[in-house]
């Protein structure tokens, strides 16, 4: 027996006899002409609860917690779901009958409890393909969460996970780059990439910012970074930002040998200027832009097509998105949103730090790298990943580590993020106390020095302080940097995690 | 000035037994080691010269040591590096990447600006090494 077999915890919840017997009903489809008969009718009887139904390799199937009202049977709250997110209104309506609508109908085929969370049931659901328009976001998501989320007898609705089949997978871009060209065209192999966010994030003129950014990169970073509301205001025009960051990159490219960017933000309040700012950094040369997650769907969708057409990197900051992904009994998961992303054409998605300054617990997190980085994606319930996921051979994103991460940690942040993520140190390059240069030259020295004793095989997790120690020895700013935020952790308790936890199995 | 390209420059240069660790760690992966030079480290010079094939289908980090010996005897002031390469599927690319063998005197590269409408500025990088012609490099 496989070792990480999981055994679901059972749920310890009030769940009653005649709840019991519920999830184990057959069909209760009305068929026929009864079926159409005009009024109301309970949705599980409409046909949007089939539980003998086995979804086909092109159905889209979507994973929803759904918390009913009280007094609401679980099975009608799923199967309401069900019918909203595709072809059901509140009535019956004849023109049903216009179409081919058994196939039309997504179809809840399985409800379970949720473990340990009295009131709370997964619903799966099946949509056909046919449902859906190719290559787009934004149909997609207006079909799975567009009218469902408000639904009266809910009192709360997640969207917990998506299984995406190869049909629809392969009628998106996919990142406009993917890691292994990225790592070709920026010469970097073999270790994490090192950014850091410009800081203050407002106020800078563009000329003190070019000077951030070039310090930061001369130290030893690879990239550095504008914020997500850095965009055109009264201290700094994008214009005067760009043509200064690109002085500093390329002044640091000459100084080091080494090719460097800059993610130039190019959100806008408009595609217009969004393709103007994206043009004139490419005038200039940048090989990064960068987008928000709020422009929207459609538009991220734009500019990865922009970005592939152009030979450029595209960074998304997931500006916004704990509005929705953070709570876990209602709102999107954000493995959905990074699904949809890579869809979607983004080569960097921020997907948490485990040990930073914002949410994410580490086996939660495991599951949003999986997705942004793998090909294939098995279901691994103990990280959140509920359904085996074929890529097709999409490119892979980038996930970006970014908030209240140190040089200190860096043996952790390895263990926990792997190889194939950059690691955006903001306060901690620009926030070092022998100045930017230096900040970014701790963090590089730390970085090198962990993957090398990584790569001669030793126990670099439990002997990184150790080996960040020796590392400082010939490298006074990574000392002075262990020093200075050597007791520095956010140890807060995540408000998402997995609902199934590993269980030792018995041995067989 | 110290060119930084490759995983290890910020590090002091590798002795040869850490440089046999990491290709140990390579060919335990799997990827094939190919050793290159240059004596023009342009940050956009993708095509080092190869000092003969990637060694596929090898066990021992002992037979890389001994073509690096070999090929620091030829080209022991210029560039060298490993670079391990992955053949497998969705990769398909350089999977670690560092320098083994640097120049004694390292003259690194000028920016020169070109000013053109508006402020927009032209940038070229260019290796001081490649003033003088290939092979006449580094004395």
């Amino acid at each position: 027996m496989p070792p990480d077999l999981l055994i679901p915890t059972l749920p310890t919840s009030r769940r009653t006899q005649q709840e019991e017997t519920k999830m184990n009903q057959h069909s209760m489809t009305i068929r026929g002409k009864e079926r159409y008969k005009s009024g109301v009718m309970e949705y599980k009887k409409m046909g949007y609860w089939e539980p003998d139904y086995v979804p086909k390799d092109t159905d889209i199937i979507a994973l929803f917690r759904v918390t009913p009202q009280d007094g609401v049977d679980p099975i009608e709250a799923a199967a309401a779901v069900a019918g909203e997110s595709s072809t059901a209104t509140w009535t019956v309506v004849w023109t049903d009958r216009l179409t081919a609508a058994e196939k039309y109908r997504a179809k809840c085929y399985r409800v379970d409890p949720v473990p340990n969370s009295p009131g709370q049931y997964f619903a799966y659901i099946a949509y056909d393909l046919d449902l859906f328009e190719n290559g787009s976001i934004a149909n997609l998501s207006a079909s799975i969460i567009g009218n469902v989320f408000g639904f009266k007898p809910l009192k709360a609705l997640r969207l917990e996970d998506m299984r995406l089949p190869v049909a629809y997978v392969k009628t998106f871009q996919g990142p406009a780059t993917g890691i292994v060209v990225e790592r070709e065209r920026m010469d970097k192999f073999g270790r994490p990439l090192l950014g850091a966010t410009v800081k203050p994030k407002l106020g800078l003129s563009g000329r003190n910012y070019g000077r951030v950014v070039y310090e930061a990169l001369k130290g030893g970073l690879d990239f550095t970074k504008d914020d997500e509301n850095i965009n055109s205001q009264p201290f700094m025009h994008w214009r005067e930002r760009f043509l200064y960051c690109m002085e500093a990159v390329n002044k640091a490219q000459a100084a080091s040998g080494e090719i460097k960017g800059t993610y130039l933000n190019v959100t806008a309040g408009t595609m217009e200027d969004m393709y103007e700012r994206a043009e004139f950094a490419k005038e200039l040369g940048s090989v990064i832009i960068m987008i928000d997650l709020v422009i929207g769907y459609t538009a991220i969708q734009s500019m990865a097509k922009w970005a592939r057409r152009n030979d450029m990197i595209l960074h998304l900051h997931r500006a916004g998105h704990s509005t929705y992904t953070r709570q876990r009994s209602h709102g999107v998961s954000f493995r959905v949103i990074a699904k949809w992303m890579r869809l979607a054409g983004v080569d960097h998605i921020h997907a948490g730090t485990v040990v930073g300054k914002l949410e994410g617990d580490p086996a939660t997190t495991r599951g949003y790298y999986d997705i942004c980085r793998e090909d294939y994606n098995p279901v691994r319930l103990e990280h959140g990943v509920f359904f085996d996921q074929n890529w097709a051979s999409l490119n892979r994103m980038m996930p970006v580590a970014s908030g209240g991460i140190h040089a200190g940690q860096m043996h952790q942040l390895l263990d926990h993020l792997g190889e194939d993520v950059i690691l955006q140190f903001g306060g901690g390059t620009i926030g070092h106390p022998m100045g930017i240069q230096a900040g970014a030259t701790a963090n590089r020295v730390a970085l090198e020095a962990m993957i090398l004793a990584r790569n001669e095989g030793r126990d670099y997790l439990r002997e990184g302080p150790e080996i960040l120690a020796k590392a400082a020895e010939t490298c006074t700013p990574l000392k002075s940097a262990l020093e200075v935020w050597k007791n520095v952790t956010f140890n807060y308790e995540s408000t998402d995690m997995p609902d199934y936890v590993p269980t030792p199995s018995v041995a067989m | 000035m110290r060119v930084t390209q490759g995983c290890f420059s910020f590090l002091p240069d590798l002795t040869d037994e850490q440089i046999s660790r990491q290709v140990q760690y390579c060919l335990e992966k799997g990827w094939a080691v190919n050793i290159e030079f240059t004596d023009d480290p342009h940050p956009r010079n993708s095509f080092w010269e190869m000092w003969g094939l990637p060694m596929f289908d090898l066990r021992d980090a002992a037979g890389v040591m001994m073509e690096l010996d070999q090929c620091r005897k030829v080209y022991g002031n210029s560039y060298i590096r490993l670079s391990a390469f992955d053949n497998s599927h969705g990769w398909e690319s350089v999977r670690l990447s560092f320098i083994v063998n640097r120049p004694k005197d390292e003259p690194g590269f000028r920016l020169e600006r070109h000013e053109m409408a508006g402020r927009n500025i032209r940038y070229t990088t260019k290796s001081y090494a490649v003033d003088r012609p290939e092979g006449g490099r580094y004395g």
